[in-house]
């Protein structure tokens, strides 16, 4: 049974079809990278599966469970999805700490000396040791990046989404995050990344999903995708970014 | 102006009237006494106003079609006490509400007159509260939202401090503008600055009380405004 699962959806927002009918099933452990070109719908895919945008047609199962019933309340099950943004999107009147550990005092009720071993324990894995008093605009890019990662990490996410989250970074920042993600690969979290690092997504990922108009237009192994792309598009698409 | 007025005819009519230094020393002290009670009015009803404004504010951005009422509630209240001037509010509630002939202390016109100014300044900070809580971009909600915040955490712990943060100076702006408008209560009975000018005035059948009440007006707003203008720098600066 797959983990996450997406049958058939259908986003739009006003006349813009932005997902057409997406099948996209991730299994537990996977490492699933979205690609394609802007505006092919790979955040509005990801933002459907964690029910930030709600869907228009179709439906999202997560363990075996459908998850985009109306009426269903999306909190619990965002509390096991975890997303990371382009744009980093910390709290900046919060240092580093407050942002990490906001979620999970809040909704799972633990004080502050309770949650800050674990805590601690996250900024130290990745580096970060230092700047848990720092508050984001005193943190690099790099570094900004690194704490949301932390702060969704927090909650015990069973999966993460990563949304283009080396885009807004100047480029010799983009190493230090990318590492952090290698670290999570290899610590077995599964993980949908929207992503323009070709490069990454061909090392590392388990399936690779060209996303084209809305619609997954060609999905297999990066040795597949990246090797031998069947559709014209794709083709076109991996000529232009590589 | 300065050098133009003494020449005109009625300059030292004028001068007796309203610039006389024996009237002014005599009332000086009189009007600093019911100056405190303007600044006790100002200093009651501004918390309350925070409060009210904050939550009509919240009213307003409510997003549940269930509450839509609730929501429909922050904007006709706006529209109303938006639209009517202060000194009908005051005119209407300081005499409308003791003529219910409630008991003591009930028919106060400091309680209703207070009422009046809170119901009215509250609708203006409403506004500036809710700019403030749009001005927060999208993007700090759905951070809140992917980590599993409930909507009403978001905006109490995320929303909420940084948009009450950005609009300080124009609340600053806003409590200003109250502080002066006080001196309206004085039309319905409480005997602050403006009416303890009007008294002296009648008494010495001089016009330089209210003067007098004007310098006390400005010892207070200008340094106030100067405070408002420099935090909205400060913030304009920071920003860019």
């Amino acid at each position: 049974m797959p983990k996450l699962e997406a049958r058939g959806v259908w986003k739009s927002f006003g006349r813009n079809e932005v997902c057409r009918g997406i099948d996209l099933s991730v299994s537990e452990g996977e490492m699933v990278c979205l690609i394609g070109a802007s505006g092919s719908g790979k955040s509005t895919l990801l933002r459907c599966l964690n029910l930030l945008e709600p869907i228009d047609d179709g439906e999202i199962w997560l363990d075996g469970m459908d998850i985009s019933t109306p009426g269903l309340d999306p909190q619990p099950v965002r509390q096991r999805i975890g997303m990371v943004f382009q744009s980093f999107n910390l709290f900046p009147h919060m240092t580093a700490v407050e942002n990490v550990m906001l979620a999970p005092s809040r909704v799972k009720k633990l004080t502050r000396d309770q949650l800050l071993p674990e805590v601690s324990q996250l900024f130290g894995r990745f580096g970060l040791t230092d700047r848990m008093q720092h508050y984001p605009d005193q943190l690099s890019g790099g570094q900004q990046q690194r704490v949301a990662i932390v702060r969704a990490l927090a909650m015990r996410p069973e999966i993460m989404l990563f949304d283009e989250i080396t885009s807004a970074l100047d480029p010799e920042l983009v190493g230090e995050v990318l590492d952090v993600l290698r670290q999570l690969r290899n610590e077995g979290m599964t993980m949908v990344l929207a992503t323009h690092e070709m490069g990454f997504a061909r090392e590392l990922a388990d399936k690779v999903c060209f996303l084209d108009q809305g619609v997954i237009l060609e999905e297999g192994s990066p040795e597949q995708v990246f090797g031998a792309p069947e559709k014209d598009r794709t083709r076109a698409f991996l000529k232009r970014v590589l | 102006m300065i050098l133009l007025v003494p020449l005109a005819p009625g300059w030292e009519a004028v001068k007796k009237s309203f610039f006389n230094a024996e009237v002014f020393a005599r009332t000086f002290p009189g009007l600093l006494e019911a100056f405190l009670l303007d600044v006790a009015i100002f200093a009651w009803s501004a918390p309350l106003i925070f409060i009210l404004g904050l939550l009509i504010a919240l009213a307003r951005d409510v997003r549940a079609p269930a509450l839509y009422p609730l929501r429909l509630f922050g904007i006709v209240y706006t529209d109303i006490f938006r639209g009517v001037p202060v000194i009908l509010v005051i005119y209407l509630i300081g005499f409308g509400v003791p003529g219910l002939g409630l008991p003591r202390p009930w028919n106060s016109p400091y309680i209703w007159g207070t009422v009046a100014l809170v119901l009215t300044y509250a609708a203006y900070v409403a506004e500036v509260f809710r700019t403030g809580i749009e001005s927060i971009h999208q993007s700090q909600r759905s951070a809140a939202a992917s980590l599993g915040l409930s909507s009403a955490d978001t905006m109490r712990f995320v929303i909420l401090p940084q948009a009450v943060r950005r609009v300080v100076p124009a609340n600053m702006n806003l409590f200003i503008a109250l502080q002066k408008d006080v001196a309206l209560l004085s039309f319905i009975g409480p005997v602050e600055i403006f009416r303890q000018a009007g008294v002296y005035k009648s008494l010495l059948a001089n016009f330089t009380p209210y003067v007098g009440a004007a310098l006390i007006f400005l010892a207070i707003t200008i340094p106030a405004t100067r405070y408002a203008d420099y935090l909205l720098n400060r913030q304009l600066r920071e920003r860019s």
